[in-house]
């Protein structure tokens, strides 16, 4: 067993762990925080994706104790009480999902996305930055939308990416 | 149209959950005290199990139970199941073979499932699955349709000597013949529709639990249809009478098809809790999904089409070879046969069809249902063919299309179905202008000029969907009727909740039906819920495919709506003493005729609990009504896509430089939520066709069992979509609904694969059209390219 200590989502939590836990297993089964999914096994897809000490990481290819000590913010640290954020509310405006599945991942990828390129964000770049996050329902034209008019308001909002 | 009606584009309800991380998934389901299972899968293809050593696994840390197939024999627990029976042209009935949960002797395909390992952690289960010795006598894999059909091959059940399912036909031969026999050209066409692997991004999983105090059983499972899986489980499966059995299917992330079916997986965790006393979770990896969720497509098929001097289309012949796999899965048997032949006839009239159909045994994963099932695989066929016909007639493919249009409605083809409306030059015409076809040969020359190859190609589809009437089909085979069910309870302070037997993987019913609700009867469209997926709370329901919830689904809730305003008058003419003939119900208010007094629906939800105004013997109390919705016909949603592509001939990467989609989808209820159906449907339609395909190599191992081998369209492979609709509306429900949830995956193929041929400049080549595809074909075409 390994102790992990992580602040996840502004509190700090610590677990003793199996070494071989995973980071998106230590977050769904350790502390309960199920937005966090797995959708492969070969960190394709993206449904994992998390914010590790600033930047968008698959919680599936990392070992928790290879981030013990991080800050992590996962899909359920982003909204602030009932105000979602603003790239949160783009997604629904713009019916960027469909069976949700995908989308705690796209939303962080979309934060990040915005982190690295800035809030002016076109659909060649939005397209070429999804690489990582595969989507089977909505054929990515509404997500495409969703993360342009996201990343244009958290400019608006001066919403930094964390 | 109010802004929450029928037609808005009202922003969905149920996001909220998903985009806060907040939904609940059945792998989000943790039950006190549950153990995990880990399945043992075959690594052959196709083996006899001679003995299966277990100690070495039992003494492994954490280990709570093994069971094999033994176990649940000796529990009379029956195998998986087929529910559609079809019969050979000599009318055998189709060679059914046992399919038992866990194998029973036998494995038949990579990923067959051989045991189950329950263990106190996933990780331990993983851990004894390798410690279990299996003494596997293997046989010879067949892996093509063409090896499994050849004199002598291995048999794989022993009911089907030959391997084969059944020789399945429809049309009229002696007709179609005639029709050859007068042709002036004759159009070929050999197909391979290439097998896919449906992946939705949520994988499969389960949780069974059982509370031996009342002997009842409870299942979370991924499915599409939590009804199904219960009367499948209970009355073919056995594990316990339906009134025994809770199955739920909460949130699901995505189905397509791959969630309807009733799995091995399931049913052992279901089964397996009461044999451990603990609750059993199951949840798939991806792997595990390419190896053992049903598979879609995988038809091989020779098609011929007759037509007079002039390209009018006389008649049309098809034989198809279909990949059913190693056993046949629940829908399997009808994909195949009359969910294919009879759309053969297409947007055309055509006057004589005969379709022969071979189901074939292979070693490989079951083929089942995947959106569109059948209907893209027939779709492929006809605008191929169409496609060709006019090249090698030197029409103009648009114009060909609408010298062969069905004009007059309804319209009798010649294989079962009767289109009852449509109009397919409407679709043609706004398309055509969406996608400024007029300017095709100027763009054409641009991209020529920059080296690079542009092409254009259509796809005039139609379907049959909102699946279906249960007499019509039930004299097909089926064994279930396809009805659906809505129960519209009021509340006595005017909310309104609907239990509705359809289920929402993603198609947002938690919105759409809301909106029905809201405009019906006149109340703010968050008084309304929208319950589904959990056996306890709606009665019965057949669930969610074949694009059927808005046309069937929806149309049961507006049957039980009708029934609750009847209702809800009698309650408001008590109350304003008047007779119910004289109240009219308009915007949510009941009134008296040539009056002013009236009463709003909540008023009226009080008064029928309160009971005040009326004798409960002349008027029950209450304000609930149920309807199920057997519709009288298949919906027709047909339209045009157009593909406009460019193919870069150095390096055989095709990029989709526009999409246009004009559907007809009769009335729609939130265009919103159709756009993304169709955007979806695109895409997947896309991956067909450029990027998808599930290979076994000559041993039965599937290689493409990973998103690092098998490639899934991304963001960057996808061109946005212009979708434009046209409306005539489906006379066979009381909404008008045609249904839209599968239209994209099947219009897309072959108008991606009739632009990268038109580009070309030749037919040779097959789905999936990748970069070395296209540019082997290139390189075919490629002296006479030199030449123009």
């Amino acid at each position: 067993m390994a102790s992990v200590t992580l602040t996840v989502n502004g509190k700090s939590v610590t677990r003793d762990v199996d070494p071989r836990t995973l980071l998106v297993e230590f977050l769904r089964e350790h502390i309960r925080l199920t937005g966090t999914h797995v959708g492969c096994d070969t960190t394709q897809c993206g449904c994992c994706t998390v914010h590790v000490n600033g930047e968008a990481m698959k919680s599936c290819t990392l070992l928790a104790v290879a981030v013990d000590g991080a800050t992590i913010t996962t899909i359920e640290g982003l909204a602030k009480g009932e105000d979602l954020h603003p790239m949160q509310a783009a997604f629904r405006e713009h019916h960027g999902l469909q069976c949700g599945f995908c989308t705690p991942g796209m939303i962080m990828s979309a934060v990040d996305m915005v982190r690295r390129k800035g809030n002016d964000l076109d659909d060649k770049t939005i397209r070429e930055e999804l690489e990582g996050n595969i989507c089977r329902c909505t054929g990515y034209h509404n997500i495409v939308k969703a993360i342009h008019y996201g990343a244009e308001a958290m400019g608006k909002a001066g919403t930094a990416a964390e | 149209m109010s802004e929450s009606g029928i037609g808005a584009r009202v922003l969905r309800k149920e996001d909220f959950r998903f985009i806060t991380g907040k939904g609940q998934y059945t792998d989000d389901v943790n039950r006190y005290g549950q153990a995990h299972a880990v399945f043992l899968r075959s690594p052959h293809a196709h083996a006899e199990i001679r003995s299966i050593k277990l100690d070495a696994a039992r003494a492994m840390p954490g280990v709570v139970d093994i069971f094999t197939g033994d176990d649940l024999a000796a529990d009379k627990i029956g195998g998986l199941i087929c529910g559609w029976m079809i019969h050979s042209k000599d009318g055998s009935p189709m060679k059914a073979g046992a399919h038992p949960a866990l194998a029973q002797g036998k494995v038949r395909y990579v990923g067959d499932h051989v045991a189950v390992v329950i263990a106190e952690t996933q990780a331990q289960a993983r851990d004894a699955i390798e410690k279990i010795v299996v003494d596997y006598k293997v046989l010879s894999p067949l892996v093509s349709m063409a090896d499994a059909v050849k004199s002598g091959a291995p048999v794989i059940h022993d009911v089907a000597p030959d391997n084969t399912v059944y020789n399945w036909h429809l049309g009229d031969e002696a007709a179609t013949q005639a029709a050859f026999a007068k042709a002036a050209h004759v159009t070929k066409l050999d197909i391979v529709n290439n097998r896919l692997v449906p992946n939705p991004m949520e994988p499969r999983a389960a949780v069974g639990d059982y509370d031996s105090g009342s002997g009842g059983f409870t299942l979370y499972t991924t499915s599409q249809n939590p009804h199904v899986a219960r009367l499948v489980l209970s009355a073919f499966i056995g594990i316990a009478p339906e009134h025994k059995l809770r199955v739920i299917a909460p949130d699901v992330g995505g189905g397509f098809g791959s969630k309807i079916f009733i799995y091995a997986e399931e049913t052992v965790c279901v089964w397996a809790a009461k044999k451990v006393g603990r609750p059993v979770k199951w949840v798939s990896d991806r792997t595990e999904a390419f190896l053992s969720d049903a598979h879609g497509r995988d038809h091989v098929t020779h098609a011929e089409m007759a037509l007079d001097a002039s390209g009018k289309i006389l008649g049309l012949r098809v034989k198809t070879q279909a990949n059913l796999g190693a056993y046949l899965s629940t829908f399997s048997s009808c994909v195949p046969t009359y969910l294919y032949a009879p759309l053969l006839s297409g947007q055309y009239d055509i006057p004589a069809i005969y379709v022969e159909v071979d189901g074939v045994y292979t070693n490989t994963a079951p083929v089942d249902a995947y959106r569109g099932a059948g209907r893209p695989e027939a779709t492929f066929v006809i605008e191929r063919m169409v496609e060709v016909a006019a090249r090698e007639l030197k029409q103009d493919p648009a114009e060909f299309r609408r010298k062969n249009f069905v004009r007059q409605f309804p319209h009798q083809t010649p294989v079962i179905m009767c289109y009852d409306a449509g109009d397919y030059d409407a679709s043609m015409t706004k398309a055509l202008e969406m996608a400024d076809y007029a300017n095709i040969g100027k763009r054409k020359a641009e991209s020529a000029k920059k080296g690079l190859l542009r092409g254009i190609g259509f796809s005039a589809y139609i379907e049959a969907c909102g699946i279906a009437p249960s007499a019509a089909v039930g004299s097909l085979g089926a064994g279930v009727g396809l009805w659906e069910s809505a129960e519209v309870r009021v509340n006595p302070i005017g909310t309104v909740e609907i239990l509705t037997g359809s289920h929402s993987h993603g198609q947002g019913h938690e919105t759409t039906f809301a909106q029905l609700v809201s405009e019906r009867l006149g109340i703010p469209i968050d008084n309304v819920a929208i319950i589904h997926g959990d056996t306890d709370k709606v009665q019965m329901g057949m669930g969610t495919y074949g694009s059927r919830s808005g046309a069937v689904g929806m149309s049961a809730i507006s049957k039980a709506l009708d029934k609750i305003e009847a209702k809800a008058k009698k309650v408001a003419g008590f109350v304003l003493e008047a007779s119910p003939d004289d109240i009219e119900f308009k915007d949510g208010k009941f009134s008296v005729r040539g009056t002013d007094k009236e009463i709003d629906f909540g008023s009226v939800a009080l008064q029928a609990y309160i009971a005040h105004k009326f004798n409960g013997q002349e008027l029950e109390p209450g304000l609930k009504e149920s309807a199920f919705w057997d519709p009288t016909n298949f919906t027709f949603p047909a339209g045009v896509h157009i593909c406009e592509l460019e193919i870069d001939p150095a390096t055989g990467v095709t990029r989709i430089d526009r999409w246009t989609a004009v559907d007809d989808f009769g009335n729609v209820i939130n265009p919103m939520i159709v756009e993304g159906q169709v955007h979806g449907g695109i895409a997947q339609g896309v991956g067909q066709a450029l990027l998808e395909g599930a290979v076994y190599d000559a041993s039965g191992q599937l290689v493409t069992a990973s998103y690092m081998d098998y490639s899934m369209p991304r963001a960057g492979d996808l061109p946005s979509y212009d979708v434009g609709m046209t409306q005539t509306a489906c006379p066979s429900n009381p909404l008008g609904i045609k249904g839209c949830g599968e239209a994209g995956a099947i219009a897309a193929p072959p108008a991606v694969m009739n632009a990268i041929t038109d580009a070309i400049g030749h037919e040779g080549i097959a789905m999936p059209a990748t970069p070395l595809a296209v540019w082997r074909a290139v390189q075919k075409a490629a002296p006479r390219a030199a030449a123009e």
